[in-house]
């Protein structure tokens, strides 16, 4: 008996493991066992046994290692014992990819998988589809077939589920079986009919009509298997969502009906399939919840958590659809599994009533300790949803968060608590004074640097606002006392933004910077020095630029832009224009998808932004080179309608002086292959073009890339202008399957476009400048342009949001946002002008009578710009 | 997304120092072995104690059920149909029940090691859920020219109901 007599002794010395100390070298010899003869059966199960036990373990085999064990094992064939053929076949499973020249047990597993038992045929089939390739597959082809219909449900699952893992390597062969398929899925078997389902769906699954006819089929003929039955509602619901004109009601009364079947697991798909619908309307979801409202009150923990998972689901779409459930969820607010008490909890707090907040919060504040960070995120995002939908509540929801914030935690954990609290400061300005002592309390004894500096960096920009700034200094002088060199850096630059807004305390703070120049870490030190000069000569200007409103390029680009200027020699000093400013990117909206417990990966280095990603694809055409650094990249546009021949899709890309129109090309006729693609445009408005790039080949449903490159006119007022364009390629028909032209003779053809625009927003980056004001003394009077405009809208949010669309500028601020109730604002907004001119917009805006009334002024540190931004309004 | 029959992502069996008896992943979810055993503690640790049979850890569904020092797991994708991978939980554990005969310790797990890798492979190819039906599974996986059952000396009968009430006290 297998490890029986190791056991024994293991039993007299205390019953431990007895495959625990196993060394690979040595197993490896035993392998020499299997050379012997007669072959000793039970004692080289145990060996393989212990191989197995190896691998499972994560011990490595080198392949050289692998390959003279696998050998070795081929002998073993030659024994008749069952447990240890079984073996064997696992063994080849195992090692199948790891050691080299596998395939030649092909023939004796050929010999199994068509001999008389029925024990050895499954297993066979399953061990030679993993060693198997496409080129050997023909051979077996024949044995497969038969095997898919074998009477023996273990045969023909094994072949079923070995079809499916030979698709992801070549598809065509095994969609040749697809008559035995078919024929499988009537099986008597639950488990058979099931893997032929899903393989017959895999087969099929690019065609749209077949998928509908096989639902409906089988959704009459009533089938065995509650997997096949969950398999099928969702592909059913795929399909739904798929569609994109029109909702196919067979297959949603499908999924219906499903909700009355006998078995939880099918109910329960059925439900969950009709709530993830984007299609589904509330009345539709009536019966849905009340499935899932009976799961609530199952014996089962897995039932009502998978009832109540997808109950908080639905309460962010359909708030008022779960209501009906909320004496339920009530009964599970005190739940064994605190997942589920969790969930349930959040989802009441998503559609209860502003009355019910406060119980809930006690409640849940009861089991905090007792949950995982997972759980606690949701209730953080939770409580995030919540100040948002009643601002009110703000104070009963800080006090909560504070009191997470002492608790011990992950930085996960502290790090969405953080969040949470800068969202609702950001949200809501009546909370900020209580959130900012909150945090002010949380950095004094804080153990996760970066949340640390993230609360200093909010500091330095809010607290010079408040209505008592002095109040802050103290807790961040305490931080450039008491904390690491990261920290107290992040402190001192704080201090600094304190002093740069505020004259009353700028002698105080001159003080303490003093203090901190001899500091004993370089960057704090000379970040003081730095900050202490410059606030010494009291200069406006001077603060508001390197203090106040500091760089806004990109980090990537700046490395990438400072690593090619060390590389060439050249004399000119580094010219920071040259480095592409970062984008603004939208502030974070909790999503539907935040609902549920999620672990971010850390990634290890600033990801590169999207224009990064065009700037190095554009730098590595050679026509393009001399163009200078990218100033911006738009949006795509797309020039086709959806659902034609072929998509196009335009991006523009801004330089200094030039203009360069990447065009992403499909193809979607699969009996077409285009060859020299090019989009030809033309204008009347002073562009000239220069060249244009062609695709050489573009293959079906392959995406392609054409470019046009442009050059901006000398005269800088002239800006706008509108393309024709026009898709020319050469068409060469071609076989769909294999995608080879039918012959080496094309024919010239083209396809009309929509017009491309070139606005005064292509010619604008956006810029957050987190203190406009000093900004705008900073550049000035000068160049300022000044008129007042009548715009014709229905208010005041339609023209803000009109104003900075046109503009292309960054609101700044948070003036986008005008108070409610009120007819007049002021709207602040900032950028760069494509070579690198700061602008400032200061659009004062009443409103009456049906109509926006507008005082535009526009600052800019060159003389032409403003003109040009007034064109965007006028 | 679209519908698969890949519905399971691992199966393990731990001990109870959470150390691995049986540690099948099926995808590449976790890319190296420091990864899962990794991952494995942390679950262990916050499932050994917990007696919920169900806990959503690292965007994954895992059902879990443990007797004496044995621990059983299950792992889907949060998208996975829960009560599915509940219904392969229970097979598992009434599998491997059967062919230890109801000897649920890892001392006895030990010694059917070959019949519990093959119970295993009976349940799940690469992530495909095989069978379901226990009893097939055992007759398929434990073909053992064993005594059986009802020859089991009062003696081992006796020992191992004292095992079993000892690990339930120590527990």
């Amino acid at each position: 008996m297998l490890g029986k007599k190791d056991s024994k002794k293991d039993d007299e010395s205390g019953g431990s493991n007895p495959f625990k100390n196993l060394e690979k070298a040595s197993v490896l010899q035993e392998t020499r066992t299997f050379n012997e003869t007669p072959i000793n059966a039970k004692k080289c199960c145990l060996i393989l046994t212990k191989i197995l036990y190896m691998i499972n373990q994560g011990e490595h085999l080198a392949p050289t290692e692998a390959t003279q064990a696998f050998f070795a094992m081929t002998k073993l064939f030659q024994c008749k014992d069952v447990m240890l053929r079984r073996m064997l076949y696992l063994c080849i499973k195992e090692m199948a990819n790891i050691a080299n020249d596998v395939i030649i047990v092909t023939s004796s597993l050929t010999k199994d998988m068509t001999g008389k038992e029925d024990i050895y045929r499954g297993p066979a089939i399953r061990a030679l589809c993993r060693i198997t390739d496409n080129t050997m597959l023909q051979s077996i082809e024949r044995y497969m077939k038969q095997a898919i219909v074998d009477k023996s449900r273990s045969v023909s699952s094994a072949a079923l589920v070995s079809s499916l893992h030979l698709m992801k390597q070549g598809p065509e062969v095994v969609k040749r079986w697809v008559n035995e398929v078919s024929e499988a899925v009537n099986s008597d078997n639950v488990m058979v009919q099931y893997h032929a389902l899903g393989l017959l769906y895999q087969i099929k699954k690019n065609d749209k009509l077949a998928i509908t006819k096989l639902v409906s089929k089988f959704s009459k003929s009533s089938l065995r298997s509650p997997y096949a039955y969950c398999f099928l509602i969702r592909v059913a619901a795929h399909q739904l969502e798929e569609e994109k004109d029109g909702f196919d009601k067979t297959l949603f009364d499908f999924i219906e009906s499903c909700l009355r079947h006998k078995s939880d697991m099918v109910i329960y798909e059925a439900a969950s399939a009709i709530v993830s619908l984007k299609c589904t309307t509330s009345k539709e979801l009536v019966s849905a919840v009340g499935v899932l409202q009976l799961l609530c009150s199952s014996p089962k923990p897995s039932l009502r958590y998978a009832a109540v998972k997808t109950l908080n689901k639905i309460s962010i779409t359909h708030p008022a659809a779960v209501t009906a459930c909320n004496i339920d969820l009530e009964n599970l607010i005190t739940d064994q599994n605190r997942s589920i008490a969790t969930l349930a909890i959040t989802t009441l707090l998503k559609t209860g009533n502003e009355s019910g907040v406060d119980r809930l919060m006690k409640q849940i504040a009861s089991f905090m300790s007792e949950i995982s960070d997972e759980f606690k995120i949701v209730v953080v995002d939770a409580i995030q949803s919540l100040c948002l939908k009643f601002p009110r509540k703000h104070n009963v929801m800080m006090s909560f968060l504070a009191s997470m914030l002492r608790e011990d935690g992950g930085f996960e954990y502290k790090k969405a608590i953080v969040n949470t609290i800068i969202a609702i400061i950001e949200e809501n300005p009546e909370a900020k004074e209580s959130g900012l002592s909150h945090l002010c309390e949380f950095i004094e004894d804080c153990d996760f640097l970066p949340l640390a500096t993230r609360v200093l960096h909010l500091l330095g920009r809010e607290g010079p606002r408040t209505t008592t700034p002095a109040k802050y200094i103290r807790y961040i002088y305490n931080r450039v006392i008491l904390e690491s060199a990261e920290v107290r850096a992040a402190a001192v630059s704080a201090l600094a933004k304190f002093g740069a807004s505020s004259d009353d305390l700028l002698p105080s703070i001159l003080v303490l910077l003093n203090r901190s120049k001899l500091d004993e870490d370089d960057e704090v030190r000379d970040r003081a020095t730095f900050f202490y000069d410059i606030l010494s000569q009291n200069d406006k200007a001077l603060s508001s630029a390197y203090i106040l409103n500091t760089l806004n390029v990109s980090p990537v680009s700046l490395e990438r832009a400072l690593l090619q200027y060390n590389q060439s020699v050249t004399e000119k000093p580094f010219d920071i224009k040259v480095v592409p400013t970062i984008e603004v990117t939208e502030s974070h909206k909790p999503s539907a998808e935040t609902s549920l417990p999620k672990t971010v990966k850390p990634t290890d280095k600033p990801a590169a932004s999207r224009q990064d990603l065009y700037s190095e694809q554009l730098s590595a055409i050679p026509e393009f080179a001399h163009l200078g650094p990218l100033f911006k990249s738009s949006a795509p546009v797309d020039l086709t309608e959806p659902e034609t021949e072929y998509s196009v899709k335009c991006v523009k890309h801004t330089f200094t002086n030039y203009i360069v129109f990447q065009f992403d090309c499909l193809n979607t006729l699969n009996d077409q292959l285009l060859e020299k693609v090019v989009v030809k445009m033309d204008t009347a408005d002073g562009y000239e073009i220069i060249s244009y790039k062609t695709c050489p080949k573009l293959p079906y449903n392959t995406p392609g890339v054409a470019y046009t490159l442009v050059k901006i006119p000398e005269d800088p007022s002239q800006v706008v202008a509108t393309f024709g364009c026009n898709l020319k390629f050469v068409v060469k028909d071609c076989d769909p399957n294999t995608g080879e032209p039918d012959n080496e003779e094309g024919y010239q053809d083209e396809y009309g476009l929509e017009n491309v625009e070139v606005t005064v927003s292509d010619h604008v980056q956006k810029v957050l400048k987190p203190n406009f004001g000093a900004s705008w003394e900073e550049v000035g009077a000068e160049n300022e342009l000044e008129d007042t405009y009548a715009l014709s809208m229905p208010s005041l949010e339609e023209a803000i949001k009109n104003i900075i669309q046109f503009m292309g500028l960054q609101p700044c601020e948070r003036t986008e946002r005008p108070p409610e109730g009120k007819n007049t604002h002021v709207l602040l907004m900032a950028g760069i002008y494509r070579g690198g001119h700061d602008v400032l917009v200061r659009a004062k805006l009443a409103y009456n009578d049906g109509g926006v009334a507008m005082q535009l002024t526009i600052r800019s540190s060159d003389s032409i710009v403003p003109q040009v931004i007034a064109q965007a309004v006028g | 997304m679209e519908p698969s029959l890949y519905t399971i992502k691992a199966i393990l069996i731990l001990d109870n120092d959470g150390n691995r008896l049986i540690g099948k992943y099926y995808d590449n979810t976790f890319s190296s072995i420091k990864e899962q055993v990794d991952f494995e503690k942390i679950l262990f640790n916050k499932t050994h104690k917990a007696n919920g049979e169900i806990i959503m850890l690292d965007n994954l569904t895992i059902v879990y059920r443990s007797i004496v020092d044995l621990f059983f797991y299950v792992i889907g994708s949060t998208s996975d149909n829960e009560i599915m991978l509940v219904s392969v939980l229970n097979c598992l554990y009434d599998s491997i029940s059967q062919i230890l005969r109801k000897n649920m310790e890892k001392k006895y797990l030990f010694d059917y090691m070959d019949a519990v890798e093959l119970t295993v492979d009976e349940i799940c190819d690469n992530g495909i859920l095989m069978e379901t039906d226990p009893t097939a599974i055992a007759q398929r996986a434990g073909l053992k020219d064993d005594v059986p059952l009802g020859e089991q000396t009062v003696m081992d009968v006796v020992k191992s109901a004292r095992d079993q009430l000892k690990w339930s006290l120590l527990r």
